[in-house]
């Protein structure tokens, strides 16, 4: 790989043992990938909570923090597992909660912003095309590369705090041109409506083609989308596929026609969505005569017109005893809420809404189902009802308003 | 099917680590340290995984696909830390992630194969990852020292 001075200077350690680490690490990714040469950075966002990384990641952020390492760039956190607020009340592990305010100070001595969201390209920064950026989790990083049209990789928690600390990546993968090209053609012929419809139509693409280097390339869609609808089409891509880029003709930055996001190239495959696929998806989950006492509206968190339109379904309502609703929205997202009045609306109804987390990295989550007597979990998340299912949750997709509906009546309409 | 004759030294696109001996752990299924892992044991607990029940320490795991998101990055180094990782990763096809991780964690890791691993290696066979040479090779295999055609993976 092409270094420059600079670049050689870190690596012997000319700027602390810190950066000369995370280099080193960012070196080796690259060679495995036949990266050339490193390229600059403006902004990293890492995954760091104790739930995904565990005391040996900890000890690790630790070392790094009295090293001296200290973020070049812009550097936010994504969601996490514990909202402090809520250790007590959802009985997570006091310990595990000690151990996340320790690891919080080692990420901020190190100058990361803890904003703990994984909306970060709703609330906190949007890159423009072309700038390259550093970002995990995946939701975070198929929106950059096709809604913005920057430029990211999936950036591992470890890998993100090293790109913050150099300011630099290696250039391979999504930040090449070669890897931003379309490959898959999806013809849509369904009216997209809720965000689940979105969620669903990114299932369908994503288990099809599961590839991290497959593209797919969204035509016929009826409607100019929203941010939310984008963000859960994204974040099901991802999920479902291990995407991390998409083109939608006429509407994300780098594919106005057809054929220039094909970059001139011909797809490898094509599918075609219609209403009935997305109904059919639907139709695939069963409550399994389990009782609908669990409804969740995360992953990724919630933006403040999805709180208001919660707050809106729930105005004047309760929900079913002994029925749970969660929410998990952003630090600046609840703060607004609260102000606008909508997260009255929502726990006046019996909502519970979480700051700084997402509901299936949540401390102690697995306990916590089998402490509630909680088997299904109704969601508008595409991308919740795939990975919740590794805690055992059996998950059913449903449209906002009829996850809503469970909520009140515990009933599927 | 196991094809006959001498089992040939494949080789690997892409690798990172060191050279490592160990029996292999063969799955026709993706794998994600995420979902399919009880991080505590090592063993694949996902209900229905094709793996579910094996133990991941020590063995140089053969996969299709990687799954599973960001997180996989912290899981390998925790599960390195607790004692219970693999030799290797042998990945078809795999994400920056899992490369990330598992560079992060000191583990060794191979994406894509010049032919089909699955007709020449089972489970519990001995093999050697060599990432500087890229290759996969089949030490010893635990069946019969000749191998026979209508053994399935």
């Amino acid at each position: 790989m092409q270094l420059t001075p600079d670049e050689k200077k870190m690596l012997r350690g000319g700027q602390g043992a810190a950066v000369k680490e995370a280099l080193e690490l960012q070196i080796e990714v690259g060679r495995f990938f036949g990266a050339k040469r490193l390229v600059p950075i403006s902004n990293a966002h890492m995954m760091g909570d104790i739930e995904v990384m565990g005391d040996s990641g900890k000890a690790f952020l630790q070392r790094m923090s009295e090293s001296g390492a200290h973020c070049a760039v812009p550097t936010t956190t994504n969601a996490r597992c514990i909202d402090f607020e809520y250790v007590e009340k959802l009985k997570q592990d006091p310990d595990e909660a000690a151990k996340e305010r320790q690891l919080i100070a080692y990420l901020r001595k190190m100058d990361v912003i803890t904003a703990d969201t994984c909306i970060n390209y709703q609330t906190l920064y949007q890159p423009h095309l072309g700038e390259r950026v550093a970002w995990g989790d995946t939701g975070t990083v198929i929106y950059a590369n096709s809604v913005f049209g920057a430029r990211s990789n999936f950036e591992a928690g470890p890998a993100a705090l090293a790109a913050g600390i150099t300011g630099r990546v290696a250039e391979y993968g999504f930040q090449l041109d070669a890897h931003r090209n379309g490959t898959v053609l999806v013809n849509v012929k369904a009216d997209l409506d809720d965000l689940a419809d979105w969620g669903a139509l990114g299932k369908l693409v994503g288990e099809a083609h599961q590839n991290y280097f497959a593209v797919p390339v969204f035509t016929g869609i009826k409607r100019r989308p929203t941010a939310d609808q984008l963000k859960h089409l994204g974040a099901s891509l991802a999920s479902y596929g291990s995407m991390g880029m998409f083109h939608m003709i006429g509407v994300t930055p780098e594919a106005p026609t057809i054929k220039a996001a094909f970059g001139g190239g011909k797809p490898a495959a094509a599918m075609t969505i219609t209403s009935r696929d997305i109904a059919r998806v639907y139709a695939g989950y069963s409550a399994k005569n389990n009782p609908l006492n669990l409804v969740v509206f995360s992953g990724p968190q919630q933006s403040l017109f999805e709180m208001k339109n919660l707050a809106r379904l729930l105005a004047g309502k309760k929900i079913k005893p002994r029925n749970q609703l969660f929410v998990t929205t952003s630090n600046g997202v609840k703060s607004a809420a609260r102000a606008l009045g909508y997260l009255a609306s929502i726990e006046a109804a019996g909502g519970i809404v979480l700051e700084g987390v997402c509901f299936y990295i949540l401390q102690n989550i697995g306990q916590m189902r089998v402490e509630n007597g909680w088997s299904n979990l109704v969601t508008n998340s595409a991308k919740l009802a795939n990975i919740i299912g590794a805690h055992k949750f059996n998950t059913i997709l449903r449209r906002t308003d009829d996850c809503v509906h469970i909520a009140l009546t515990g009933e599927d309409r | 099917m196991r094809e006959r004759g001498r089992a040939p030294v494949i080789k690997l696109k892409r690798a990172f680590g060191a050279v490592v001996e160990g029996e292999a752990l063969v799955s026709r299924e993706g794998f994600s340290p995420r979902y399919d892992l009880d991080r505590w044991t090592g063993l694949i607990s996902r209900p229905g995984h094709a793996l579910e029940g094996h133990n991941l320490k020590d063995k140089v795991l053969i996969t299709p696909s990687a799954k599973g998101g960001i997180a996989a990055g912290w899981a390998f180094y925790d599960i390195k830390h607790k004692g219970i990782a693999p030799k290797a990763f042998v990945f078809g096809v795999t994400n920056p992630v899992m490369v990330q991780g598992a560079v992060f964690a000191g583990i060794t890791i191979t994406e894509g194969w010049a032919r089909d691993p699955y007709a020449w290696i089972r489970t519990g066979d001995m093999v050697r990852v060599d990432p500087v040479r890229k290759t996969l090779e089949l030490i010893k295999s635990r069946y019969a020292p000749k191998l026979s055609k209508d053994t399935k993976c």
